[in-house]
């Protein structure tokens, strides 16, 4: 219910926040965990400051799409959970949920992420699927990033399930130690403009004050896979080209803290 | 045959036995069954003579005639404002009730108080189904402008202010702040950008740590700079 | 064929190991987490805070509602699809019966206390760890309470009364009893109780008293859940 717009805007002009943080500053703690949960194939938990976001993979066994008869397929699914925040309600995904699920999913089925044809089993009948839903522990702002590094986190975390070799059953309680075919590693940063000012990792109030908002997402190799611009003001061309310079930048030190719990 | 079974400023959690025998007496946040006294909330233990009371440690505010709070305008209507009070209940201020120079008829509410406003007003009336009356025509109420706002449980808020009001006096004095204390839970900070980020740190400190001793002591050497957490 | 050693090695009454902590989602005015086993529960409660619909306000008391639901990846199959299924609509149902009994909304007409219970993994015993993680987040917002609710699951495995099912006990393959118990402290009443599957009135009753001293169990660890945040001091 809070809200300090005004000075939040005040404040960003002369490169000041009101948690005291450096405009290009994450929160701290920054903490990543894995196999957080024994029934998904892979898990993770991320915090960063005071939001905290889990994310678990599931596999199964489908017949590919007929455009795509060699190819198994990815889904990422997003739920802002009631218990994360008092502005969240029951019922099915409002449009913040979905922004946040297509958006972290654009960032990794357009980097290619998954070698989406070693996936496929016998082409045309089977072949694995991926699912990977982002479920929100405590939101105090910028789940696109914490989304994004659970989603990433997971899925470099997960294995595939044993599979009975004659039924072809899958059988859910043994994991085998094959992990997914992860070609790339691709993270989402938001960069958000207050009063003309670029900062990163927003709190909720600052979520709430800001003119304009651009994520991107990249991989280790600074190739741009994914963006969304958010907000009621327009961008010009060179705070774009800023904003994808903080957001490739950050992506790295981000990516840094993946590599500590999972390589 | 009556005993008191926990001590002065124990913590303890709902339908915990505080003392059993019908020499004592059940104060806030306990009740009687049969011979024994039992809390009904979290909270801290107070013995005062014969009466056992909880101190809540947490839980929400009930608003009360005279108690000065910071509510937002969410609405304007014909007869004036009606506010969000960081509880269940929603607080109406007539028009007549804004300001004590004359509001005129056709006159635009919201150049007075905008929706989105904060403002630091005091209850004048709480109806049975907690339906509040608010008034800022007093002086020390009036919009809220500039500075920041901090929420914390409005448990807390005695112990924000202190004995006597001592604790904020000693965080204004070190920060050189205004501070505004709402007894929702809501509190006004206003100075230089990095003293108010002092005076918010020692407001949420005082929060986490309310059930401690020597929390005067505490926050006066963390306001000179000293010891930390 | 009786079950003479359980699946993991326990003894007949001993529950799985437990984990409970408060406080642990700020934005919330009380949450809790609890682990039973592999079962884990995150429980959050915002309120009283206004109650819209309007139609459902009651003028008298401050009412109380649960939600309860499992995330995509937690069950011990395939991915549960979201949205809120009848299983999760009952389990909700029981829960806000449950605890109703020893909450007192007296001082907030109109308003509600919402309880979101999640659990981001399962291993049987979940409405029990749903309605213990419940209590702790409740007591933890300050919500006035006559007692404390715990929970633990009770039943019978080919004979064998035991306490604190797991998923291989329930899903054993003879007869099997699942019995979801919840009891105040003070008085040992029960708030919840259902059972499906086949006992008789004797091992029943067996079952209840080992309820008695599992929900204690129980207890003791959401007494520490919320003492534990008050214990530092320097």
């Amino acid at each position: 219910m809070i809200s300090n717009k005004e000075t939040i805007s005040v404040l960003a002009k002369e490169g000041k926040r009101l948690d005291g943080r450096g405009l290009l500053d994450y929160r701290q703690p920054i903490q990543l965990e894995t196999g957080i949960s024994w029934t998904a194939e892979g898990s993770a938990k991320v915090q960063i400051g005071e939001t905290v976001v889990m994310a678990g993979v599931k596999l199964s066994l489908e017949k590919p799409y007929n455009d795509t008869p060699d190819q198994g397929g990815i889904m990422i699914n997003a739920e802002l959970l009631p218990l994360s925040s008092p502005e969240y309600e029951s019922g099915p995904p409002g449009i913040k949920a979905i922004e946040l699920a297509r958006v972290t999913d654009r960032g990794i089925r357009e980097a290619k992420a998954i070698d989406m044809k070693k996936l496929c089993v016998t082409p045309g009948e089977k072949a694995w699927f991926v699912i990977i839903d982002i479920v929100t522990i405590n939101d105090a702002g910028n789940l696109f990033d914490a989304a994004s590094l659970a989603a990433l986190t997971a899925l470099k975390a997960a294995k595939f399930p044993e599979v009975d070799p004659e039924t072809g059953a899958i059988n859910y309680k043994k994991k085998t130690d094959q992990g997914l075919p992860l070609l790339k590693e691709p993270l989402a940063v938001t960069v958000y403009k207050i009063n003309g000012q670029l900062l990163v990792d927003p709190t909720t109030q600052e979520e709430h004050a800001y003119d304009a908002r651009l994520t991107v997402a990249s991989d280790d190799n600074g190739t741009i896979s994914a963006m969304q611009k958010g907000g009621e003001m327009p961008l010009t061309i060179e705070e774009v080209g800023k904003m994808v310079d903080i957001a490739l930048d950050k992506a790295n030190f981000l990516r840094a803290e993946v590599e500590k719990v999972v390589k | 045959m009556s005993n008191i079974l926990k001590n002065d400023r124990e913590v303890v959690i709902p339908g915990e036995c505080l003392a059993e025998g019908m020499d004592y007496l059940p104060g806030d946040n306990t009740y009687r069954e049969g011979e024994k006294i039992y809390s009904k909330i979290l909270g801290l233990v107070g013995v005062a003579g014969r009466v056992m009371k909880i101190t809540p440690l947490s839980g929400p505010y009930l608003p009360k005639t005279g108690d000065k709070i910071i509510a937002q305008v969410f609405d304007i209507t014909m007869s004036g404002w009606r506010f969000k009070t960081n509880t269940a209940y929603s607080a109406m201020m007539n028009v007549k009730d804004a300001s004590s120079r004359f509001i005129k008829r056709d006159e635009d509410l919201s150049k007075i108080l905008a929706i989105g406003d904060y403002a630091v007003v005091t209850i004048t009336k709480v109806t049975s189904q907690n339906l509040i009356d608010l008034t800022m025509k007093e002086p020390g109420l009036h919009q809220v402008s500039g500075g920041r706002l901090v929420k914390i449980n409005s448990q807390k808020v005695p112990r924000i202010i202190g004995k006597q009001g001592s604790m904020i006096s000693l965080i204004k004095d070190k920060t050189g702040c205004n501070i505004t204390v709402g007894q929702n839970g809501i509190v006004w900070i206003k100075g230089d950008s990095d003293k108010e980020l002092l005076a918010e740190k020692a407001v949420k400190m005082i929060e986490a740590r309310s059930h401690e001793e020597g929390l005067t002591g505490k926050m006066e050497k963390f306001l000179s700079g000293g010891a930390s957490q | 064929m009786t079950y003479t050693e359980r699946v993991d090695g326990r003894k007949f009454d001993e529950l799985r190991p437990m984990e409970a902590k408060a406080g642990v989602i700020p934005n919330a005015d009380g949450s809790a987490l609890v682990k039973a086993g592999k079962t884990t529960a995150y429980a959050a409660v915002y309120g009283p805070r206004e109650l819209f619909p309007r139609f459902k306000q009651n003028p008298k008391t401050g009412i109380v509602r649960c939600h309860y639901g499992m995330m995509p990846f937690s069950g011990s199959g395939e991915r549960i699809r979201p949205g809120n299924s009848r299983r999760s609509q009952e389990i909700a149902m029981v829960m806000e019966k449950s605890l109703n009994a020893m909450i007192d909304l007296s001082a907030f007409p109109n308003a509600v206390v919402d309880i979101y219970v999640d659990l981001p993994q399962t291993d049987a015993g979940t409405r029990c760890a749903a309605i213990s993680a419940a209590s702790i987040a409740l007591a933890d917002a300050g919500i006035p309470m006559k007692d404390m609710i715990s929970s633990v699951a009770v039943g019978e495995v080919d004979g064998t009364v035991v306490a604190d099912l797991s998923y291989d006990e329930e899903a054993y393959d003879a007869i099997v009893s699942d019995i979801p118990v919840a009891m105040t402290h003070n008085t040992k009443e029960i708030t919840l109780l259902q059972m499906d599957g086949e006992i008789s009135k004797e091992n029943l009753m067996k079952a209840l008293e080992m309820a008695k001293v599992g929900t204690e169990t129980v207890y003791e660890l959401q007494m520490k859940a919320l003492k534990e945040k008050f214990s530092r001091s320097d």
